[in-house]
């Protein structure tokens, strides 16, 4: 029952976040500042995770196959479709889980204990719309990172693969484009945009409406990342399935 | 003025507020004390339209707050202003950014006409070279004259203020107590204070309404909470050896 209360209550959040907007004026500058805290601040981190990981699928890759009748493109094959499929929208998006999510968590929470959403909605301000509306629209910008991590997982599948003696950079390339279906990256960039909505949207829910002192928004924070990653997984469940299926 | 009649709240099987009816009269600091427990914050947050009673009314100057419309709701919330316990300044924003929100929010102002009210009521609450301030830079006293700045800059009908000089020393408690009774009568508005601090009721109390179990034990004035036989008041009033000494003086006096 209370799983049902939770998607009740974040449905209604959801609704509400996009009614009585806020002044434009002052909307434009929270998104422009939500922009630069969630999606810019995050490049660094996703651009490290994503060149390291590229390169490791490379290696395994090439240290299993062992059969001398399979080409060695097929290294370059499959870290595209890992990087393209699986690894840019779905684990970057877990690791923004914890990165982002906590930090809306924490910081949406943390205006809930100091009274500070009070104040806003003292002053007549719809403060969902206020404080969620601008990360939701922030994060539409979260498909262009996960590009990035694409670009970045593939080239670094390249330079493992290349230097570490695997492959050539011919093989590589070729590999790359064996059998490519342009769907997969519409595919890719669709789960990005569903994820997207829901790293902004839950760890929301679990900040705006927690309730306690200060030991509960790093409770909360906790609980965040993992509705917002078990959520994430299952839908990338359905996606598939509906998408590639 | 704020009259409320008969309000009811509950939390799950929790009654806090059982039935309160009292009137808040205009120009005056009406106080709401009383022990932790006994329903002042849910009491406020009523009254803030924060929390809906399930029964009785709250009118506004004869407006009842629950037949108003969503609109005209978010009108009324724009005069009301609110001091919170803990100041409640937005941690990303300056002080100048801070009083300017309201005006920000729901005025159309040119940003020099903003400044200049900004800077009025800075003044106002004597604090003149903390605009570029942000609030954790600030001490506890200089934040309540920010929230107390912000309060006011609409011209508010209303003001509301939950503890404001908890956590602070008695001087500058006294300086915001007269702070907020200067600005409710330069600015003929109905200020209402949520306080256990007997310092306050001593110092700024018009009118006195004391809650006890959800329920309105007593109401007076600072005068005449010295005199009452009320034992739930007297309890509360006396806890303190100091006003022990004010009340066997008293005492001492009439006989």
């Amino acid at each position: 029952m209370n799983y049902l209360a939770s998607i009740g209550s974040y449905s209604m959040m959801v609704v509400e976040v996009f009614r009585k907007p806020t002044k434009w004026r002052i909307m434009k500058s929270l998104i422009l500042k939500e922009i630069d805290e969630l999606v810019y601040g995050s490049l660094g981190i996703i651009i490290f995770i994503s060149f390291f990981i590229g390169a490791v699928v490379a290696i395994q890759t090439a240290l299993n196959l062992t059969n001398p009748i399979i080409p060695r493109s097929l290294i370059g094959f499959a870290t595209r479709q890992s990087v393209i499929l699986e690894f840019a929208p779905t684990f970057v998006s877990i690791i923004m889980a914890g990165k982002v999510g906590s930090y809306i968590t924490s910081s949406i929470g943390t205006m809930r204990v100091t009274e500070q959403i009070d104040a806003l909605e003292v002053m007549g301000v719809n403060s969902l719309n206020y404080l969620v509306f601008p990360k939701i629209i922030a994060m539409l910008f979260y498909p262009f990172a996960i590009a990035i991590s694409m670009y970045v997982g593939i080239f670094g599948g390249w330079l493992a693969g290349v230097f570490g003696g695997f492959l050539t950079s011919a093989d590589f390339v070729a590999g790359l484009q064996t059998d490519f279906v342009p769907f997969h990256i519409a595919y890719a960039f669709i789960k990005t945009l569903i994820f997207a909505f829901i790293i902004a949207t839950i760890p929301s829910f679990h900040g705006f409406y927690m309730k306690g002192g200060a030991l509960e928004v790093g409770k909360a924070s906790t609980t965040s990342f993992v509705w917002t990653s078990v959520v994430i997984i299952i839908l990338n469940y359905i996606l598939t399935q509906l998408l590639l299926g | 003025m704020i009259e409320v009649n008969d309000i009811h709240k509950s939390f799950g099987d929790a009654h806090i507020l059982k039935g309160i009816s009292t009137t808040f009269e205009k120009g005056k600091t009406n106080l709401i004390i009383g022990q932790s427990g006994s329903g002042k914050t849910v009491f406020l947050k009523c009254l803030l339209g924060l929390f809906t009673p399930e029964a009785g009314s709250i009118l506004y100057d004869g407006k009842d707050y629950s037949t108003l419309s969503e609109n005209e709701k978010r009108n009324l919330r724009q005069e009301m202003g609110m001091v919170f316990q803990g100041s409640a300044l937005f941690d990303s924003m300056t002080v100048e950014g801070n009083v300017k929100f309201p005006l920000e929010m729901f005025t159309k102002q040119s940003q020099s006409e903003m400044r200049d009210r900004v800077n009025m009521v800075l003044k106002r609450v004597n604090l003149v070279d903390a605009h570029n301030k942000f609030p954790a830079e600030i001490s506890g006293g200089m934040q309540k004259r920010v929230a107390i700045a912000r309060a006011i800059v609409m011209n508010p009908k209303y003001l509301f203020c939950d503890e404001p000089n908890s956590g602070l020393d008695p001087k500058t408690a006294i300086l915001i107590d007269d702070l907020i009774k200067e600005i409710t009568e330069e600015y003929n508005i109905t200020t209402i204070i949520n306080t256990h601090d007997m310092n306050s009721v001593m110092q700024i109390g018009e009118k006195i309404l004391f809650l006890k179990d959800g329920l309105k034990e007593w109401e007076g004035t600072k005068n005449e909470i010295f005199k009452t036989d009320n034992e739930a008041v007297t309890n509360f009033v006396y806890s303190s050896d100091l006003f022990k000494k004010v009340r066997q003086m008293y005492i001492e006096e009439r006989h």
